[in-house]
């Protein structure tokens, strides 16, 4: 079936040394009749933590939510090109979206937990992902404690379990959409300015978190703070105006822009 | 810090003078305030009445014993005549139970489709709809009840009479589903939308959106709004006369006839001389009708205010 592609991905990881996580091609995307990306061609590597920057409106969120489909939630959006996650076009028109959704992890600008408990909203998408096969309390027990350790929230949380996800703080309540992911296993997690909702202690403890599951996941990360991608990324991409402008290195991003544009929204001049 | 003297006169020269618009801005004022306790006049205007009316009755002839788990409503017996509520307590609990049984589904989903479903021209145009529908006249709707359903009802289950609970409530259940798909519509709307989102970033498709996460989100909206079709049903009073086939009668199926504490007293308050224990039995029905309503209504509100409020 897909056979052809892995063969294909997996010459293209040798040739450039690195397994991509997403591979973008000639991606164009508009909303009703205004284009918000122009032919965007990215590739994104496998256990890095990449920033996406740039002033509003310059297309990160849109492009970020194009990696998961979920902008097609507002159904006149349009969009041709490709979008390769580990080699699978997820465009594709055989694609399951539930399927995408479950490789693809995504954490909002504003902390979303479900109105449900702690450990309901842990085992959410556990659960979906897994109807067929019955979980004992015991497993999922362990799920839901595996997945907050690794937030960094269990000691935090765990006299609380059955407490509404909504009563805690925003920064828990960040790691907790975090730690929802978890159990789904992605390989990729989208967070759309995570920290944005955040106290500047809140942002701290999630960089942090961010930065430990660096290897494990891919992450790609839209910030509006120049300082958090500096701190917080290894490969940082400047967009402007709905294009690319610059994909590199963050500590070269930062020292040495290869253009203009970048320099003067690094240097502050617009954005 | 120096303090400069108080002045007591000022140099303004008009500082204190009124013209026409602030005795408009009073007048308004108290006009709106006056149509603004209206309501509170109004009710509390009609309890007294209702519970004047009825009082005669309720400190001589009532019996609760007999009011209340009697089954003979027969106020014009000259000889004992009885007042018990009881088989019309069941006519109108059977034909709104049966009613709810058809306006839940109903409007449940009519509500989840308009609110998660439908876009743009679709969305107004059936809320508009919905709308025209809750105000079609009770009058209309008995009538569809009399000269539709009772043959259709015949027909198909081969029965003597079409004018029984079936009819009634599904008549009923047809009248209350508008306003309570406008409710549970308003409180599915209110669910905020970053929690479909983030249910659906998870991999849920529509429905398992819909089922795991809008539903118990709403839960309390579409409690009120059920609550609300309760108490329509409860205080209907000219399409259940029409449908019910207005017979007294402790209900044994769907097929029976059966009468409500409504249309008991549209039907014999105009023929009862005012004053006497019939008149004023009428009207207790009337106090506790009225009684439970506002229960009902409240507590639908309390709960509707509660998830506005969250």
């Amino acid at each position: 079936m897909d056979t052809g592609i892995d063969v294909n991905t997996l010459q293209s990881e040798i040739e450039s040394g690195a397994e991509l996580a997403i591979s973008t091609a000639a991606l164009n995307l508009w909303y009703g009749s205004f284009q918000a990306l122009f032919d965007v061609n990215l590739d994104i590597k496998k256990g890095r933590v990449t920033s996406l920057i740039g002033p509003s409106g310059c297309g990160k969120s849109t492009f970020l939510r194009s990696i998961n489909r979920i902008n097609e939630r507002l159904g006149y959006v349009r969009i041709n090109g490709s979008v390769d996650v580990f080699g699978n076009n997820i465009y594709a028109p055989e694609v399951e979206l539930v399927q995408v959704r479950k490789q693809v992890g995504m954490v909002f600008q504003r902390p979303n937990p479900l109105p449900t408990s702690i450990r309901e909203n842990i085992l959410f998408g556990h659960k979906l992902h897994n109807r067929d096969r019955k979980y004992s309390r015991d497993d999922e027990d362990e799920i839901v404690e595996s997945a907050l350790q690794q937030v960094l929230l269990w000691d935090k949380v765990k006299d609380r379990l059955k407490r509404k996800a909504t009563d805690l703080s925003l920064e828990e309540q960040q790691k907790l959409c975090i730690a929802r992911l978890l159990p789904v296993k992605p390989r990729v997690l989208l967070m759309d300015e995570p920290c944005s909702a955040l106290d500047p202690k809140g942002t701290a403890a999630v960089e942090e978190l961010i930065w430990e599951l660096r290897g494990k996941y891919s992450i790609l990360i839209v910030t509006h703070n120049m300082a958090q991608a500096r701190r917080a990324s290894e490969e940082c991409i400047f967009m402007l105006m709905g294009k690319v402008v610059e994909h590199t290195v963050t500590a070269d991003m930062f020292v040495t822009p290869a253009h203009q544009e970048t320099a003067d929204y690094i240097e502050g001049r617009y954005g | 810090m120096s303090q400069a003297p108080l002045q007591r006169t000022g140099n303004l020269p008009d500082i204190n003078q009124r013209n026409a618009d602030w005795y408009i801005d009073k007048i308004v004022q108290y006009l709106v305030f006056l149509s603004g306790i209206s309501a509170i006049v109004l009710i509390v205007g009609i309890f007294v009445f209702v519970t004047v009316e009825g009082l005669g009755f309720l400190l001589e002839d009532f019996s609760f014993k007999e009011f209340f788990l009697s089954q003979w409503w027969e106020p014009t017996d000259d000889d004992e005549p009885t007042y018990g509520i009881l088989a019309l307590i069941a006519g109108t609990a059977s034909v709104t139970g049966l009613a709810m049984l058809v306006a839940i589904p109903f409007s449940l989903g009519s509500a989840i489709y308009i609110a998660e479903f439908a876009t743009g021209k679709t969305r107004e145009f059936l809320k508009i709809l919905i709308e025209l529908l809750a105000a079609v006249p009770s009058v209309v709707w008995g009538f569809i009840g009399l000269s539709i359903m009772n043959p259709l009802i015949i027909d198909i289950f081969d029965v003597p009479v079409g004018l029984n609970i079936l009819n009634a409530g599904i008549i009923l259940g047809l009248m209350a589903a508008p306003i309570m798909t406008s409710i549970s519509e308003d409180a599915l709307k209110a669910v905020p939308d970053r929690y479909r989102e983030a249910a659906e970033a998870l991999g849920g498709t529509r429905w398992q959106v819909i089922y795991k996460t809008v539903l118990p989100a709403a839960k309390n909206g579409l409690l009120g709004g059920v609550l609300l079709g309760v108490g329509r049903g409860f205080g209907e009073t000219m399409a259940v006369l029409m449908a019910t086939g207005h017979a007294i009668n402790m209900p044994g199926s769907v097929f029976d006839s059966v009468r409500a504490l409504t249309a008991t007293i549209a039907a014999e308050l105009g023929e009862t001389a005012v004053g006497s224990p019939h008149y004023q039995a009428l009207f207790t029905i009337g106090i506790f009708l009225f009684s439970i309503t506002f229960i009902i209504n409240l507590t639908a509100d309390l709960i509707v205010r509660g998830i506005r409020k969250s």
